[in-house]
C-alpha cells in the first residue's frame, strides 16, 4: 500500500459518501421545502390541495370558534383571509389580532388544515414572515412589531 | 457604581486581551522567554477582569438595580433568586459576557494545566485565545454593553420571559457555552500548530483532553436544551430540527469527528491535516451557531436582539476568523507530511469512515439550516426546511455509522481482519436479529425504521460489551485476573465503551418512544377516565392556584394501572404578570419504562378542559444515554496519559512534580 494508493482510496470513499449524501439531499429537498404564503399570495397564486406549506398572518378578530379540541379561525393579512381548522392544544400566545404562523395543507373544501400552529415565545414578537406579509399588503403598523 | 466598575474592568480585559494576542506571538517567534511567559499572566489578568465584570452584573441583578438598562429589561424585583441569577445570562448582553468569561476561563486553564507544553506552543495557543477574546470583548463593549445606564431608573423591571424561568434552562446556556468555547482551545491549538508548521502525536495528546471536555459539555448542554423543550413547551416533542438546535448539533458532530481523528494522529501520526481542518471547522461552527442564534436571523426564543449593527459585527468577525484560519491552513497545511500508512480495513480506516460520515452529516445539516437564510437574502422567498429533510439525509448516514461503531474498536491498527471481527461479533448480530424478530412477531405492523433502530441498539450495545469483555478476557480465566485487567485497561478504553453504550441507549430512547407512543387529545370533565398506554388517567378537576409571580390553572390527574395505587399529576396553565404571558407546564412522571405526560389547556366554559395525555415508552433513555455519553467522556478525560501529556515530556516532569503523577482524577 503506497501513499498514492491510500490517497486514492480516501478520495474514492469520500466521493462515494458525498455522492450518496448529494443524492439524499436532492431527492428529499424538493419535498421537504416548506414555502411561506400569506393569504394575498394564495389569491395570486393558488396552491393545490394536499401540498404542505406555511400560512401566516394575523388571527382575524372574531373568527375564533372552539369546539372541544378543534379550533376554527381565519388567518388574514387584512386584505384577504383564509379559513383554518386545527385539532390540538393551541400555543399559549394564540390570540385574536395576534400574528400567527401555521403549517398544513388545503383540504378539498378550501379549508386550511393546520397540522402545527407555531408558538411564539414573546408577547411583543411578530414573526418576520408575518411582518413582511403585512408590509406587502400595505397593512403594516410598526407599533405592532417588537 | 457597580456598573461603572464593571464597565471599567471590561475595558481592562479588552486591553489585556489585545496584549495577550500580540506579545506572546512575537515572543514565540524570537524565542524570548519573558514575552512568552507574559501570556500566562495576561490570561490570569483577563480572567480576573472578566470575572469582576460578571460579578458586577450579577450584583446588579441580585440587588435589582434598575438603573442598569439590562437589569430593567430582563429582571423584576419579584422574580425568584435563582432566576435573578440565571437572568444574568438569560439575555443577549449577559450571555455574551458569559461567553467571554468562559473563554477567559479556558485561557486560564491552558495557562495552569499546560505546564508541560513547550513554551512556544503554549504562548501561541494563548495568543490565539487572546485574539478571540479581543473580538468578543469588542463586540460587547461597542454593540452590546451590559452596563448601560438608564435615567431615570424605572421603579421595576419588565421581567424575564417566563419560558426561561426554569431550572433546566438556568444551566443549559452555561453548559452549551462551555462546549462551544471549549472548542476555541482546540482551534487555538490548531492555529498554533499551523504557525509552528508541526503536528505530532504529542500535539494530538495535548489537544485531545480539551476536545473531550468541550464535547462532554456540548453533550450535556444539548441534552439539557432538548429536555427543556420536552417538558417546558408542552408539545411532547424533544427535537424539532429547528435551526437553533442544529446550530448546537453541528459543532457537536464536528467535535465528535475531531475526537476520533485526533486518536489517529496520536497513535499513528496520520490524518494530521484533516484533524487540523476539523478543529478549525468545529470552532467555526460554534461561532456560526452563536451568530445564527444571537443575531436575530432566526426567530426563536434564543433571538434576544435583532440589532443590525450586531449582526454585521458578528458577520465580519466570522469572516475574519474562518477566512483567516482557512487561509493560514491553505498556506501551511501542504508542509505537513502524513506519517503511518494503513490499509482501508483497519482501525484507522474505521475512524476515517467515522469522520467521513460525521462530516457529511454535518454538511447536509448545514445546507438545510442555511438554505432558507440564503434564499431569503437573495430572492426574498420565505421557505423553511422541515424535519423530513433532516430525517431523510441524517438517518441514512447515521445507520452505517452505528454499524461501524461496533466493528471499529475490534479492528487492529494498520491492517485489520474484517472476517475475523464479524465472527467475533456473531453473538451481537444474533441478538439484534432475535430482538428485531421478536418485535416483528409481536407486531407485524412495526415500521421498518423502528425495527432498524432497535436492531442497531442491540448491535451497538452488545458489540460494545463484547469488545470490552474481550479486552479484559471476561470468563476466559479466573474473574480475579479479569478484574486486574479491568484496572490495567486505560481509562480512555473504558470511556469509549461507556460512551458508545450511551449512544446505544439514546437510539433505544428515540426509537422506542417514536414507535410506541400513544396519546389522547380531547375535552375531559372532572371524574372522567381515559386509558392511554395501559394506564388509566382520571381527571379530578382543576383549580386556580397562585405562584410567586404567576397565577395558574392547575389540573389534577390520577394515573394508575389496574389495581395499582397510582400517581397524581398536576399540569398547569400559568399566567405570568411581568411580562404578561401564558405558559403551559406539562406534568410528567418519568419512569424507566415510560413517561406519563399530561398537559391541560383551556376550559370549554362548562367545566370541561382540553387535555393532552401522552404515554412515551423509554423516552427517558434519551437523556440517560446522553448522560452516559458524558460519563464516558469524563472517564476518558481522567486517563493518566492525557493528564500527563506526552510520555517523553512526562518522564522529565515526573521527578520535578511527583504529586502530579500520583494525582487521582
Amino acid at each position: 500500500m503506497t501513499r498514492k494508493k491510500r490517497r486514492l482510496y480516501f478520495v474514492l470513499a469520500g466521493m462515494c459518501v458525498l455522492g450518496i449524501a448529494a443524492a439524499l439531499v436532492l431527492t428529499s429537498f424538493e419535498d421537504s421545502l416548506v414555502f411561506f404564503r400569506s393569504p394575498s399570495d394564495l389569491v395570486e397564486k393558488p396552491i393545490e390541495p394536499g401540498r404542505n406549506f406555511r400560512l401566516g398572518g394575523l388571527v382575524e378578530e372574531g373568527s375564533v370558534e372552539k369546539n372541544g379540541v378543534i379550533t376554527r379561525f381565519s388567518v388574514t393579512d387584512l386584505n384577504e383571509a383564509v379559513p383554518v381548522t386545527f385539532e390540538g392544544l393551541l400555543p399559549d400566545l394564540f390570540r385574536e389580532g395576534q400574528g400567527v404562523v401555521t403549517e398544513g395543507y388545503f383540504n378539498k373544501d378550501g379549508v386550511f388544515v393546520a397540522t402545527n400552529v407555531l408558538a411564539k415565545h414573546d408577547e411583543n414578537y411578530m414573526p418576520p414572515e408575518v411582518a413582511d406579509a403585512l408590509k406587502k399588503a400595505g397593512q403594516w403598523k410598526p407599533e405592532d412589531g417588537g | 457604581m457597580v456598573a461603572e466598575i464593571g464597565q471599567f474592568v471590561l475595558i481592562l480585559a479588552l486591553i489585556t486581551a489585545i496584549f495577550q494576542g500580540v506579545f506572546p506571538l512575537f515572543g514565540a517567534a524570537r524565542s524570548s522567554q519573558p514575552m512568552m511567559r507574559f501570556a500566562n499572566n495576561a490570561a490570569f489578568v483577563q480572567f480576573l477582569a472578566i470575572t469582576g465584570a460578571f460579578i458586577c452584573l450579577t450584583i446588579g441583578y441580585v440587588t435589582s438595580d434598575f438603573s442598569i438598562l439590562n437589569v430593567t429589561n430582563n429582571s423584576h424585583s419579584l422574580k425568584p433568586m435563582l432566576y435573578k441569577i440565571s437572568g444574568v445570562w438569560g439575555n443577549h448582553e449577559g450571555s455574551l459576557l458569559l461567553w467571554s468569561w468562559i473563554l477567559a476561563l479556558f485561557g486560564l486553564a491552558v495557562a495552569v494545566f499546560g505546564r508541560n507544553l513547550p513554551d512556544s506552543l503554549k504562548a501561541r495557543v494563548l495568543a490565539v485565545q487572546g485574539m478571540i477574546g479581543v473580538g468578543f470583548l469588542m463586540f460587547i463593549l461597542f454593540t452590546s454593553n451590559p452596563f448601560e445606564r438608564i435615567d431615570p431608573a424605572p421603579l421595576d423591571g419588565s421581567g424575564l420571559n417566563p419560558l426561561l424561568q426554569d431550572p433546566g434552562l438556568a444551566f443549559h446556556p452555561p453548559f452549551l457555552y462551555l462546549g462551544y468555547v471549549g472548542l476555541s482551545v482546540t482551534f487555538s491549538f490548531a492555529i498554533a500548530a499551523l504557525i509552528e508548521g508541526r503536528v505530532d502525536p504529542a500535539w494530538a495528546r495535548w489537544v485531545r483532553p480539551w476536545t473531550l471536555a468541550a464535547w462532554g459539555f456540548l453533550t450535556i448542554g444539548i441534552a439539557l436544551g432538548s429536555w427543556w423543550a420536552y417538558y417546558e413547551l408542552g408539545w411532547g416533542g424533544w427535537w424539532f430540527w429547528d435551526p437553533v438546535e442544529n446550530a448546537a448539533f453541528m459543532p457537536w458532530l464536528a467535535a465528535t469527528a475531531l475526537l476520533h481523528s485526533a486518536i489517529v494522529v496520536e497513535k499513528r501520526d496520520a490524518l494530521k491535516n484533516w484533524t487540523i481542518l476539523l478543529a478549525i471547522v468545529a470552532f467555526s461552527l460554534s461561532l456560526l451557531g452563536t451568530f445564527l442564534v444571537r443575531s436575530g436571523v432566526l426567530n426563536s426564543v434564543h433571538a434576544f436582539a435583532s440589532d443590525p449593527a450586531r449582526g454585521v459585527f458578528i458577520l465580519i468577525f466570522l469572516i475574519f476568523v474562518i477566512g483567516g484560519s482557512l487561509l493560514l491552513y491553505g498556506i501551511r497545511a501542504p508542509m505537513m507530511k502524513g506519517g503511518g500508512l494503513f490499509a482501508p480495513i483497519s482501525r484507522e480506516g474505521a475512524l476515517v469512515l467515522n469522520n467521513l460520515l460525521l462530516s457529511t452529516a454535518t454538511a447536509t445539516i448545514l445546507l438545510g439550516t442555511l438554505y432558507p437564510i440564503f434564499l431569503d437574502a437573495f430572492t426574498g422567498a420565505k421557505v423553511s426546511v422541515g424535519p423530513p429533510y433532516f430525517e431523510a439525509t441524517f438517518l441514512p448516514l447515521a445507520i452505517p455509522l452505528v454499524i461501524a461503531m461496533a466493528v471499529g474498536p475490534f479492528l487492529a491498527w494498520k491492517r485489520g481482519d474484517l472476517a475475523g471481527v464479524i465472527s467475533r461479533l456473531t453473538f451481537a448480530l444474533l441478538l439484534s436479529f432475535l430482538l428485531v424478530g421478536f418485535i416483528w412477531w409481536q407486531q407485524t405492523a412495526t415500521p421498518v425504521m423502528s425495527l432498524v433502530g432497535l436492531g442497531l441498539f442491540a448491535w451497538l450495545l452488545v458489540g460494545s460489551l463484547l469488545e470490552w469483555s474481550e479486552r479484559v478476557k471476561l470468563f476466559r480465566g479466573p474473574l480475579l485476573s479479569s478484574w486486574r485487567r479491568t484496572k490495567q485497561l486505560p481509562r480512555s478504553a473504558h470511556g469509549m465503551t461507556v460512551a458508545h453504550i450511551g449512544v446505544a441507549l439514546v437510539i433505544l430512547g428515540i426509537t422506542a418512544s417514536e414507535t410506541w407512543q400513544t396519546e389522547h387529545l380531547g375535552v375531559m370533565r372532572p371524574g372522567e377516565t381515559v386509558s392511554v398506554g395501559g394506564y388509566d388517567f382520571r381527571f379530578d378537576g382543576a383549580e386556580t392556584v397562585a405562584g410567586p409571580n404567576y397565577e395558574a390553572v392547575r389540573g389534577t390527574f390520577l394515573a394508575s394501572t389496574n389495581g395499582g395505587k397510582g400517581v397524581y399529576l398536576f399540569p398547569e396553565q400559568r399566567q405570568y404578570s411581568t411580562p404578561p404571558m401564558e405558559t403551559t407546564e406539562a406534568a410528567i412522571r418519568p419512569m424507566l419504562s415510560a413517561d406519563l405526560y399530561t398537559v391541560i389547556g383551556e376550559t370549554d366554559g362548562t367545566g370541561g378542559y382540553a387535555v393532552r395525555i401522552y404515554h412515551k415508552p423509554f423516552i427517558s433513555w434519551i437523556w440517560i444515554g446522553s448522560f452516559v455519553m458524558f460519563l464516558g467522556g469524563a472517564l476518558s478525560l481522567s486517563d493518566r496519559r492525557l493528564r500527563l501529556g506526552a510520555p517523553r515530556r512526562a518522564r522529565r516532569q515526573k521527578a520535578a512534580t511527583p504529586d502530579l503523577s500520583g494525582a487521582k482524577g
